[in-house]
């Protein structure tokens, strides 16, 4: 056992690629640790931080989202140990893991699945695409802390979504980590960010909110009807997503339908 | 009186030239003098009444009811009991000839439903002839091969019916909106309360004589008549399922704020402000052609119309001076005569809505042009319109008008036009013309709607997916897409 002190970690939000304290100087302990609190403000300067990255994150190839994703799982892999004394244990790590890939495999599939050429009676090509909503904003769930959050956000960001998470209030450490890996995965900056806090104080804004197109409320406790009614303002798509599951119905939730004709001739 | 009649110089044609009147005879529709509601298979009679009438005219229709929360209730039990003893049980294969019946039946008699469609709801019959009955026979027809095929459908999923479905439709495509809901919706095992609109309630009673003869089981389509307050009764009962709405963004919201926290599916297709993008290396007289389809069809009482038109600077003149040219050969008038290009308004209601977003266009500063017509002096008419000089803040270039009246804008670059005809809390639909392929293709992929129509407008198919982006809400109609609203799954 060496004397040495550790160097302790100062635990704080991922916005915009970035880890800055909350701008409110607050935080809260949970687990043990000062973690940041995050205000109003900085919900919503991660709202703009997401729709400042979506455009470019939808329009990378499906090929190139898969990729990254699959390098975030890749990370995660790296700190294995790590994320497991922050969750249930290397099961849900693994699981995790796994879950990543699985998401990752999707990016380049979804259209075929989800979408088609439709037979219209008329000299008309007609297919249907799915198209990401825009920025998502999903509150994870108290348990399981880690695979929880990632079967939130995966499925809203291998569609092309950006994403604002509100991590576990009780349970948040887990998500700093997986900040952490997401930072290192070359997921571009704003395309997921995540914010530590009091869900009471971050999800009203984020519900509320004119510049978040959808709403994921499986972290939502008591607060989902009220949060239902925020939504209807700028009419959210909401989702009420469950803590752990895996399909391409959840990626398909935070995705649109755009369909296209042309007439067809000589 | 327009500016043309007095100038009298640009008109085309001589002034006093006119068609010989040709209408379609009102013979084949024979109307009751009053309606009940149409519940448990058998008419229910209200307590309350109003009466629909003619847009075109004035003239009264019949008596409908006013269906009141207990009216509301009792369809709903009906539809439960319905659903309960024997719909849902039903296999697909026996859903699906119920369907394809009522398809068939709606083919029959088509052209009953499209004389009823344009005199209650002052569209004209070229229209609800050649559009609205072959597109309302044509979703039941689609929806009715579904039935037995939901599996295949949605692969692993076990799709199950969702219960009762209440669904409230608009006043712009009445007997179609019907077919769009109630279609998917027993293809699924659902059993149906549909509210009609307050000002178009007779195609979907005349409908219940198409339930009648295809024998459906009763109390498996509903139909109650009513206003605003028929459809927050719908919504509120704790024994619907699944609500699909059809209508304003604003009685969308509305909606959803009322189920917030109640667990009930919802689908709402809503409000639009399309822009229509005309490039200037366009086939130009095409252009024109979809311009004045996109914004003058069904006299603009389309959620998906193309009420933003934005032009390429360079082709600016041109564009506006055919377009103006070809609004001078519309025929405005009767609804019934088979000439009539542009119907009656709706009501009186949204004929004051249209004057008054039109007079805020004048007065915030747009140019006003509206060909030389003569309005009918009994009914709700409103001429073709086209502002230019139109900014972006206008409201008129903001708010759905739904009414025949186009705002002209101007664009420079694919990019610009874009950031203009994305810039609007709408995402309904959006229209491109170009004869260049990549631009279309990128241009499709850059518009936030649902539907981009390419070199056309305004083109409907029950196999095509139909629905918003943002506030113009959200699920599809049409396709396989349609079906999953009216479902729920076992994973």
């Amino acid at each position: 056992m060496s004397d040495r002190l550790p160097v302790k970690k100062t635990y704080k939000l991922f916005v915009g690629g970035a880890f800055p304290r909350s701008e409110s100087g607050r935080t809260y302990e949970a687990e043990g640790q000062n973690v940041a609190r995050a205000s109003r403000k900085d919900a919503r300067d991660a709202v703009r931080a997401a729709r400042a990255a979506q455009p470019g994150w939808a329009a990378a190839t499906a090929y190139n989202r898969g990729q990254v994703l699959y390098r975030l799982a890749e990370m995660v892999e790296a700190r294995v140990p790590e994320f497991a004394d922050l969750c249930s244990g290397r099961d849900e790590v693994e699981r995790a893991i796994d879950r990543i890939v699985w998401y990752a495999g999707w990016a380049d599939k979804l259209p075929q699945v989800l979408g088609g050429s439709n037979p219209v009676a008329g000299p008309y090509f007609n297919f249907t695409v799915p198209e990401p909503t825009g920025v998502v904003a999903v509150l994870a769930p108290e348990e399981p802390p880690l695979l929880g959050l990632v079967s939130r956000v995966l499925p809203a960001v291998v569609g092309g979504n950006a994403v604002v998470a509100v991590a576990a209030e009780s349970r948040p450490l887990a998500a700093v980590e997986l900040a952490e890996a997401i930072a290192t995965s070359d997921l571009p900056g704003g395309v997921v960010n995540l914010l530590t806090g009091f869900r009471s104080e971050l999800a009203p804004v984020l519900a509320a909110h004119m510049d978040v197109n959808a709403l994921d409320l499986a972290g939502a406790d008591g607060l989902a009807a009220e949060l239902e009614q925020l939504a209807a303002d700028n009419v959210k798509r909401v989702v009420h997503g469950r803590a752990d599951v895996q399909s391409p119905w959840e990626i398909e939730s935070f995705l649109e339908l755009k369909t296209v004709w042309h007439p067809s001739g000589r | 009186m327009t500016e043309l009649d007095r100038t009298g110089e640009r008109t085309p044609v001589p002034a006093d030239w006119t068609y010989a009147p040709a209408p379609e005879s009102r013979d084949v529709v024979e109307l009751r003098e009053r309606y009940g509601l149409y519940v448990g298979g058998t008419w229910l009679e209200p307590a309350e009444t109003y009466e629909t009438i003619s847009p075109a005219s004035e003239e009264p229709l019949a008596v409908v009811g006013q269906a009141s929360a207990a009216d509301v209730d009792h369809a709903v039990g009906a539809a439960r009991e319905a659903f309960a003893n024997g719909w849902s049980a039903l296999p697909g294969s026996e859903r699906a000839k119920y369907l394809f019946r009522i398809a068939r039946i709606l083919q029959e008699r088509a052209r009953e439903f499209a004389v009823l469609e344009s005199l209650n709801g002052g569209k004209p019959i070229k229209e609800s002839r050649d559009v609205d009955l072959p597109l309302a026979a044509a979703h039941f027809f689609y929806y009715a091969g579904w039935a037995d095929k939901l599996e295949y459908a949605f692969p692993n999923r076990k799709p199950k019916p969702v219960g009762v479905a209440g669904q409230i439709i608009p006043w712009n495509f009445p007997l179609l909106m019907l077919a769009w809901k109630i279609a998917p919706a027993l293809a699924c095992g659902n059993t149906v309360v549909l509210k009609p609109a307050e000002t178009t309630p007779l195609t979907a009673l005349l409908f219940c004589d198409v339930l009648r003869q295809a024998e459906l089981p009763a109390g498996v389509v509903n139909i109650v008549t009513g206003d605003g307050r028929t459809g927050a009764a719908l919504v509120e009962h704790e024994g619907v399922d699944k609500i699909a709405f059809t209508g304003s963004t604003e009685v969308g919201k509305a909606i959803q704020r009322r189920l917030a926290g109640s667990g009930k599916k919802l689908t709402l297709e809503l409000g639009g402000k399309a822009a229509n993008i005309v490039f200037d290396d366009c086939a130009l007289d095409q252009a024109v052609e979809g311009i004045v389809n996109g914004i003058y069809f069904n006299q603009g009482h389309v959620c998906c119309a193309g009420s933003r038109l934005f032009v390429q600077e360079s082709i600016y003149e041109p564009i506006v001076d055919k377009l103006k040219r070809r609004l001078e050969t519309l025929r405005v008038g009767e609804p019934l005569d088979k000439n009539t290009d542009v119907g009656a308004i709706n009501s009186a209601m949204q004929l004051e809505k249209i004057r008054e977003l039109v007079e805020s266009g004048r007065e915030e500063g747009a140019e006003i042009y509206q060909p030389p017509c003569r309005l009918p002096e009994k009914g709700y008419w409103f001429a073709p319109t086209v502002f230019t000089n139109v900014a972006q803040s206008y409201r008129i270039a903001q708010e759905e008008i739904f009414g025949p009246v186009l705002s002209v804008l101007t664009f420079r670059t694919p990019d610009e036009a874009i950031e203009k005809a994305n810039n609007t809390p709408y995402g309904l639909s959006a229209g491109v013309w170009t004869e260049k392929g990549s631009r279309i293709l990128w241009m499709a992929q850059h518009l936030r709607a649902g539907v981009v129509w390419a070199n056309t407008y305004n083109r409907f198919d029950p196999t095509s997916p139909f629905g918003g982006y943002k506030e113009s809400g959200f699920g599809r109609e049409g396709g396989r897409h349609g079906l999953e609203p009216y479902l729920r799954f076992d994973e």
